[in-house]
């Protein structure tokens, strides 16, 4: 294979990768968040919710910065068209991501009952609202969007913002992501947390759970009957990274399973996904919540890559002109830029997976109400 | 078509949420080393005195921290939400310093940041003290990398336009990232933050010192303050120098705009303004006061260098607007029907593309190919009028950006000598003018970047790609959504940290009664909290 269609799979690779680890932890911190209110019915209570992940939320935050990071330097014209098209959705994730990092920091300096219950309104929202927006992302771009591209480059829009909101099976993609999200949340309260806590964490978390196999399972079957992309013919994937002057792309019901017709391996990745979600709950009912935590990550690695090998090379297509769709082969970065960053990749992923286990480490233990509630350090 | 009123409404979100963002940054770079620089001596000295002044000066960093970190993420998101033609244009090479910062700098800061707040009764404290340099070294990487991406924005190196994907390719990684304009924005804009922090710490401090109250705390950490402050405040008026004349070598339409130079002169005679009103409209001072024979030497660093005015920029500009035309107009040809005679055409002006571009919002539709040659004239001259910044607002900005850098100096150096004196508390005004002059630094900061960004203007990437043709392709309805969503917001969000730091600035350091440094912190509070004593209330039930 010529090295640069290999660097455009690995960065296809790379951007499945992190776009696991922003579900995985950032979607365990909204999680807690979204679940804050319910599993902590006195000030204490949520305080300590908060001290679970509180020394983790900000360096979890950064998957989901490198994920805009990465989606920008390796893929450039994926971020300039979907962050665009899908501007008011964009923005209204960026309102409520941003309540966050101020809710944390913010809600337990001030001694007032009001004050405290408008953060936890914030830390609901800002938790809530930015895991459906991310699945609902996913089931937008599997039906495709509606955009084209100018002669120089410039996307335009062709459809309204409201559909990419009120689309029922984007909504459905959305309600998978939350319940995988407070699931992961709710592992995690088990974890650390002890008591009521953990209790009513453990019942919220087993329910997603099995809602998110019934919905996985439910997607799956609609996706049959949906429109997916296909290439007329076998395209070339050293192509010239541009969305103009592309070969021909056919929409077809059900083209979404052609690639699970032609490796059936990658079968595999549903089954990895459906069997996680299904043991996790079991475990969780078991009492096994690191066991469960695990599993709840190895169901978000179901998850998204079931959903991008059906839709490989496939990044995001285009409803109103599908040969201007955008493709790992014609999105990507020059073959130059993709390999210098894969040498930052190689250098530093590593360095940070070992200093945030470290700190996970250094952090570890149950969390204990009434130290919370002496500490005025704490969150 | 571009519509005008979508650019200027991006244009002021994202100079409005920018500026919003850079009030808390400064503060972050200059307190994550001056709290390194408190805990290393009590590491070394084992007084519980500095631990205090760590984890207090720490609780006032962290409310800064949370709001820099959440309009961060506005930032990040922005290129893509707000600039689609920028990022599909530069992607490729801005990207990466983006994503680097992501890998090598806010991971770190932010993994860190975590262990620095809650890791105090768990780790050791050589240990702790590391943690808190790696917050400190990672939020000076972040500094670095973004401005090696705005280095390229100024000064668009290591890149070259490809006319097959109709963008900039990344060639060289050195270049961009030894680029002279970045190596010296990050160093003057870290300075900047370390000139910030030490002005925070020292203003707090005199205000103790004024009210007499936590004396022996005050006293230190002014010390400490006013000694980073005036090495720092030095170093920043050194690399501004520096970064003047580098506007000189690479942006002289910049330079011309911050000095208000109209006319190029015969050198060494450029006369250099002190005080002016300058008229954009008539390109005329209608008052001034200047010396002559002083900004050839100042710029330059000779006297034999010719500066050029607005007006030999302009006569300039029009010859490479008229070369763009053309090779804008073979460029779009090339990319319908990939003809290697239209290649030949492009290739021959491709040097000029930018200016070609910046002569699209004059065309008839905005399309180049229906210039004639009766329209031609009108508009080589407004596109090459374009090319000026607006020189009212770069001339001010940069003038107070550096009278507020002289009068740091001052006031640091008169603060230091007194400090090391220890005749502080004999001079109340001096006190009361440091405590006053807390956001002089975070307002320089501000006119700097209103000097480097609006001096960039009307360009996004220098002489590559205008502004104007840099933003998404909206409708009105979505960018006024989006602004007065951040409005709203972001004034909750200053009024709630404004709150914030003055209760607990006033609040002010609380003393040990028992100076056990090993003692976990959840333990042994060491700041009381007035008010908070009533452990019940926290247990009541809200539903
Ligand atoms: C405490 C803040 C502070 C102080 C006292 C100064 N600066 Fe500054 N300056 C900045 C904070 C700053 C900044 C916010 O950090 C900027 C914005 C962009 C940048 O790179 O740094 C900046 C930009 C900036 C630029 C524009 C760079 C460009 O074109 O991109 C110049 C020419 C100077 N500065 C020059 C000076 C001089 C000659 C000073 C002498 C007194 C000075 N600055 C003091
Ligand atoms: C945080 C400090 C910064 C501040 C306060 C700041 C300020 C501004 C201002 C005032 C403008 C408006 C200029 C105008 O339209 O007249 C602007 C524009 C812009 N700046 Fe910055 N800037 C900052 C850093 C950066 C950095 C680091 C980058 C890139 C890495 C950048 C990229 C841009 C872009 C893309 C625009 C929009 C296009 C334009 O109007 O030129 N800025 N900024
Ligand atoms: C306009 C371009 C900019 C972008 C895209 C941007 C991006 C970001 C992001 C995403 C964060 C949050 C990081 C986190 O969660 O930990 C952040 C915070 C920060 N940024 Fe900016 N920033 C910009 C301008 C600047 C400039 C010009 C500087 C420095 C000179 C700077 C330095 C910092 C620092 C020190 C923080 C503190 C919080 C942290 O790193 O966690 N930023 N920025």
């Amino acid at each position: 294979m010529e090295l640069y269609v290999a660097l455009k799979v690995t960065w296809a690779l790379l951007l499945g990768i992190l776009l696991t680890g922003i579900a995985i932890m950032v979607g365990m911190d909204m999680g807690v968040g979204t679940l804050l209110r319910f599993v902590g019915r006195s000030d204490g209570e949520r305080r300590t919710a908060l001290a679970i992940i509180g020394p983790h939320w900000d360096g979890n935050q950064v998957w989901f910065i490198l994920g805009g990071g990465t989606i920008f330097a390796a893929f450039p014209t994926l971020y300039a068209t979907s962050f665009s098209t899908f501007y008011i959705v964009m923005i209204l994730l960026l309102f409520s991501m941003i309540m966050r990092p101020v809710a944390f920091e913010y809600r337990s300096k001030v001694d007032a009952s009001r004050w405290r219950e408008a953060w936890d309104w914030a830390f609901l929202i800002s938790g809530a609202l930015p895991m459906t927006i991310y699945g609902a992302a996913f089931g937008n771009v599997l039906q495709g969007v509606g955009f084209h591209f100018g002669w120089d480059g410039q996307y335009y829009q062709n459809e309204s913002f409201i559909w990419y909101l009120a689309n029922p099976f984007a909504l459905m993609c959305g309600i998978l992501s939350l319940s995988l999200a407070i699931y992961q949340g709710g592992a995690m309260l088990m974890i650390r947390g002890e008591g009521v806590i953990a209790e009513r964490a453990r019942r919220y978390a087993i329910c997603s759970g099995a809602v998110a196999a019934i919905l996985f399972v439910a997607g799956g079957i609609w996706v049959q009957f949906i429109k997916g992309f296909m290439f007329a013919q076998p395209a070339d994937p050293g192509m010239a990274a541009t969305p103009l002057n592309g070969p021909l792309v056919l929409m077809r019901t059900g083209a979404w399973m052609n690639n699970f017709h032609i490796y059936p391996l990658l079968w595999l990745l549903p089954a990895l996904g459906l069997v996680s979600m299904i043991t996790g709950s079991l475990s969780l009912i078991a009492r096994k919540p690191i066991l469960g935590w695990w599993l709840g990550a190895t169901a978000w690695i179901g998850t998204i890559f079931t959903a991008g090998g059906a839709m490989f090379p496939f990044l995001m297509p285009s409803s109103t002109a599908p040969s201007e769709s955008l493709t790992v082969w014609n999105a990507s970065g020059s073959e130059y830029n993709l390999g210098w960053m894969l040498v930052f990749a190689v250098a530093f992923i590593p360095a940070i997976l070992s200093y945030t286990t470290w700190a996970f480490r250094v952090m570890r233990g149950k969390v204990h109400t009434e130290i919370v509630i002496a500490d005025e350090h704490s969150y | 078509m571009i519509n005008p009123t979508v650019v200027d409404l991006s244009r002021l979100q994202f100079a409005l949420t920018a500026l919003y963002h850079f009030l808390f940054v400064p503060l972050t770079l200059g307190m994550t080393f001056i709290l390194a620089a408190m805990e290393t001596v009590y590491v070394i000295t084992g007084k519980q005195i500095y631990k205090d002044m760590t984890q207090f000066w720490g609780k006032l960093f962290g409310i800064n921290f949370a709001i820099g970190v959440a309009t961060g993420l506005t930032m990040e998101f922005e290129f893509g939400t707000n600039w689609s033609m920028y990022s599909h244009f530069v992607g490729d090479v801005f990207g990466t310093p983006l994503a680097i910062e992501g890998l090598m700098a806010f991971f770190m800061e932010s993994t860190f940041v975590g262990l620095m707040f809650f890791g105090w009764g768990r780790l050791s404290r050589g240990a702790h003290l590391a943690v808190t340099f790696l917050v400190a070294l990672g939020s000076n990487l972040s500094a670095l990398w973004i401005l090696i991406a705005n280095g390229f924005m100024q000064d668009p190196v290591g890149a070259s336009f490809d006319p097959k994907t109709m963008r900039m390719q990344f060639r060289s990684f050195g270049a961009l990232v030894f680029s002279p304009d970045a190596q010296a924005k990050f160093v003057h804009t870290t300075l900047a933050g370390f000139v910030t922090g030490a002005m925070f710490v020292m203003g707090v401090s005199a205000y103790y010192l004024l009210r007499k109250q936590h004396r022996e705390f005050a006293a230190r950490s002014f010390r400490m303050a006013a000694l980073f402050g005036i090495i720092s405040s030095l170093a920043v008026v050194t690399l501004g120098d520096a970064l003047g004349r580098l506007d000189f070598l690479v942006q002289p339409t910049k330079l011309a705009a911050m000095e208000g130079i109209w006319h190029t002169s015969k050198p060494p005679y450029a006369p250099w303004k002190i005080f002016a009103i300058p008229d954009d409209k008539t390109q005329k001072d209608l008052f001034n006061v200047s010396i002559p024979y002083v900004l050839t030497p100042l710029v330059a660093h000779d006297f034999t260098s010719p500066i050029p005015g607005v007006d030999a920029l302009e006569h300039s500009a029009r010859a490479k607007v008229i070369k763009g035309i053309k090779a804008v107009v073979a460029l779009k040809a090339y990319g319908a029907t990939r003809n290697p005679a239209a290649l030949a055409a492009f290739r021959a002006n491709e040097s000029d593309m930018g200016y070609g571009f910046l002569a699209q919002r004059y065309a008839p539709d905005q399309d180049l190919s229906k210039i004639t040659v009766q329209n031609l004239p009108s508009i080589v001259q407004k596109a090459a009028r374009d090319t000026i910044p607006n020189v009212f607002v770069e001339f001010w900005s940069f003038r107070l950006m550096v009278l507020l850098g002289f009068v740091f100096v001052v006031v640091f150096a008169f603060c230091a000598y007194y400090s090391l004196r220890n005749e502080l508390e004999k001079h109340p005004l001096l006190l009361k003018a440091a405590a006053w002059a807390i956001p002089l630094p975070v307002l320089a900061c501000e006119f700097g970047w209103i000097t480097a960004e609006n001096g960039r203007q009307p360009w996004t990437v220098f002489g590559w790609l205008p502004t104007f043709q840099s933003a998404s392709s909206h409708d009105v309805g979505y960018m006024v959504f989006s602004l007065v969503g951040f409005a709203f917001l972001y004034s909750l969000f200053i009024a709630a940290e404004l709150y914030l730091m003055f209760k607990f600035a006033r609040l002010g350091p609380v003393q040990h009664i028992t100076p056990t440094s090993h003692a976990p912190a959840f333990v042994q509070p060491v700041f009381g909290q007035p008010g908070f004593t009533d452990k019940s209330w926290a247990n009541k039930s809200w539903q």
